[in-house]
């Protein structure tokens, strides 16, 4: 057995996994709250703990309080699992996210693995399980129509996920995210190229596609996590909540978690892939790879991915609050219509200016 | 008649929605801004901060009978206001003033006045019909009780709240 590796893991695992992406969880449950009051001009939750900062211990203190209720005519073991299968792999996709450079000569990642985006997209595509499965256990029309709806939209928009983030691959040659941020703090961010070699005709030419799938990326992460404009599995003028209608309680709690949890793993991608992780922008304080990272610099890499992070989801709440939602007709076109095309053209595009432009 | 909408043809760069979202997202920044730096005036924090000095002069609150200078109790239990009360809030129980009292020719006088404040839909009319001046709707507007019974505002409590009013003709004055 190897300790220092298992205990090294496991330490990673508790302080990034439990007491940096769930507090973020809680945190960004109450932003949302409060940055779409203050776009409408309200004040929002301010009477728990200062600035209302403590509103997400009211609420998960409510949750855990209220009755947890089965209805009678769900089928009982799937309907049990289903918020399980939401919430967990949203948890497990931040195993491959470097959230640091180093610290104490540890790599700050928890897996360390060479296939980083597949692994993000192979578990975060289980989350449809936990959709599914709740619209279909739930045995009543509006969560069966929820779970339909979900599972086609998540289906199609992850096809345009996985397409959209091969220009990326192609650029950087690599599929280990900590490589590929370092190539970034070096060479200029990939939307970002004014520094390194990114500093070339070569570098400015290829941030167009690299723009255009950050768009893709981003709209389909807006789809993937079931989120406005794309919120129709759960739109409340239609389907009363969609797939968790016949939810209570703290398993109610887990599919609410379980999205903003997939949205914080989501902006913690498209930050690594798109801004550079956790480099500082020109590159600033960036380390040789392997070289060992002073503990200063390390925590200060921890602070600015965060920061970017935060930042990204204060977009996604900005984004929410200011547009309606799609008509499902108009999701699916602009899905496998234009998506899907743009994507596929952007591949070419990229393999064009890499190849021909030197 | 079928009325057809006019849809507008859009540019090429508006078809893109880009254009559209960005000037959403701009609309929506200008607020969050607006609110965070106080420019909006956003809702009043209740508890803390309350309409009480901002009320206007005909604001109709908690209904409360008054006493004049010559410490008199004004109400002569007439009963117009019990009978025009659309909620039948008030009740009144009517009693002699005996006629060693100072205020003998008077007459009468209520022996018990209640309003049910749960009953109360603060109409003002009460105000409006009593002839003697006795009943104001005063600026209270927080009325609020543990009990249906302490709800009820009885002749002691409507007193404490309508308290002394100067300046009201005085028709039972011995000058007169």
């Amino acid at each position: 057995m190897d300790w220092p590796y298992l205990i090294a893991s496991t330490v990673k695992i508790v302080v990034f996994a439990f007491m940096m992406i769930l507090p973020l969880v809680a945190l960004s449950v109450w932003a949302e709250r409060r940055v779409s009051a203050a776009i409408q001009d309200r004040v929002g939750p301010n009477r728990v703990g200062p600035l209302g900062l403590l509103q997400p211990v009211a609420d998960g203190i409510k949750f855990l309080l209220k009755e947890d209720f089965t209805p009678n005519h769900v089928r009982k073991g799937y309907y049990w699992l289903a918020p399980a299968l939401v919430m967990i792999p949203s948890l497990l996709t931040c195993a491959v996210l470097p959230f640091g450079s180093s610290l104490f000569g540890e790599k700050m990642v928890i897996a360390d693995l060479d296939v980083g985006p597949l692994f993000v997209f192979a578990i975060a595509s289980l989350t449809v399980y936990g959709i599914v499965l709740a619209g279909w256990a739930s045995n009543s029309k509006y969560p069966f129509l929820g779970g339909v709806r979900s599972t086609s939209q998540m289906i199609s928009y992850e096809i345009c996920l996985g397409l959209s983030v091969i220009p990326l691959i192609m650029i950087f040659g690599e599929l280990n995210l900590g490589r590929i941020v370092q190539y970034q703090a070096e060479n200029g961010w990939a939307l970002l190229p004014l520094w390194g070699e990114g500093l070339s005709l070569k570098g400015f030419l290829l941030a167009i596609p690299v723009f255009i799938s950050f768009i893709i990326f981003t709209t389909s992460m807006f789809a993937e996590t079931n989120r406005l404009p794309f919120d129709l599995p759960e739109c409340e003028t239609e389907l009363v909540a969609g797939y968790h209608t016949e939810y209570s309680s703290m398993k109610f709690a887990l599919f609410f978690l379980g999205e903003y949890a997939a949205m914080i793993i989501g902006s913690g991608l498209a930050v690594t892939l798109f801004l550079g992780g956790w480099s500082l922008p020109f590159g600033w304080l960036t380390p040789e790879e392997g070289a060992a990272v002073p503990i200063w610099q390390g925590l200060v890499h921890i602070g600015v991915f965060f920061a970017k992070v935060i930042g990204f989801i204060l977009f996604f709440i900005w984004i929410r609050w200011s547009l309606p939602r799609f008509r499902y007709d108009q999701l699916m076109r602009l899905g496998w219509v234009f998506f899907f095309e743009i994507a596929l053209a952007n591949v070419i595009l990229t393999a064009l200016i890499l190849m021909f432009v030197k | 008649m079928a009325i057809i909408v006019k849809r507008p043809k859009l540019k090429w760069w508006e078809q893109l929605y880009l254009p559209g979202i960005v000037k959403g997202l701009a609309i929506t920044a200008s607020h969050f801004v607006a609110t965070l730096t106080g420019k909006k005036k956003v809702t009043m924090q209740y508890p803390e901060e309350k309409w009480d000095s901002h009320l206007p002069d005909h604001y109709r609150g908690a209904p409360a009978l008054v006493t004049d200078e010559q410490e008199r109790e004004r109400c002569v239990a007439c009963q117009l206001c019990e009978f025009i009360c659309p909620p039948r809030a008030i009740t009144i129980k009517p009693e002699e003033i005996p006629s060693d009292d100072k205020w003998a020719k008077v007459e009468k006088r209520p022996k018990s006045f209640d309003i049910d404040m749960i009953r109360c839909i603060y109409c003002g009319l009460c105000e409006e019909v009593c002839p003697e001046q006795a009943i104001f709707l005063r600026k209270d507007y927080a009325i609020t009780g543990t009990s249906r019974e302490e709800m009820v505002h009885d002749k002691k409590r409507l007193y404490e709240i309508g308290g002394v009013r100067e300046g009201l003709v005085n028709k039972w004055n011995e000058l007169k």
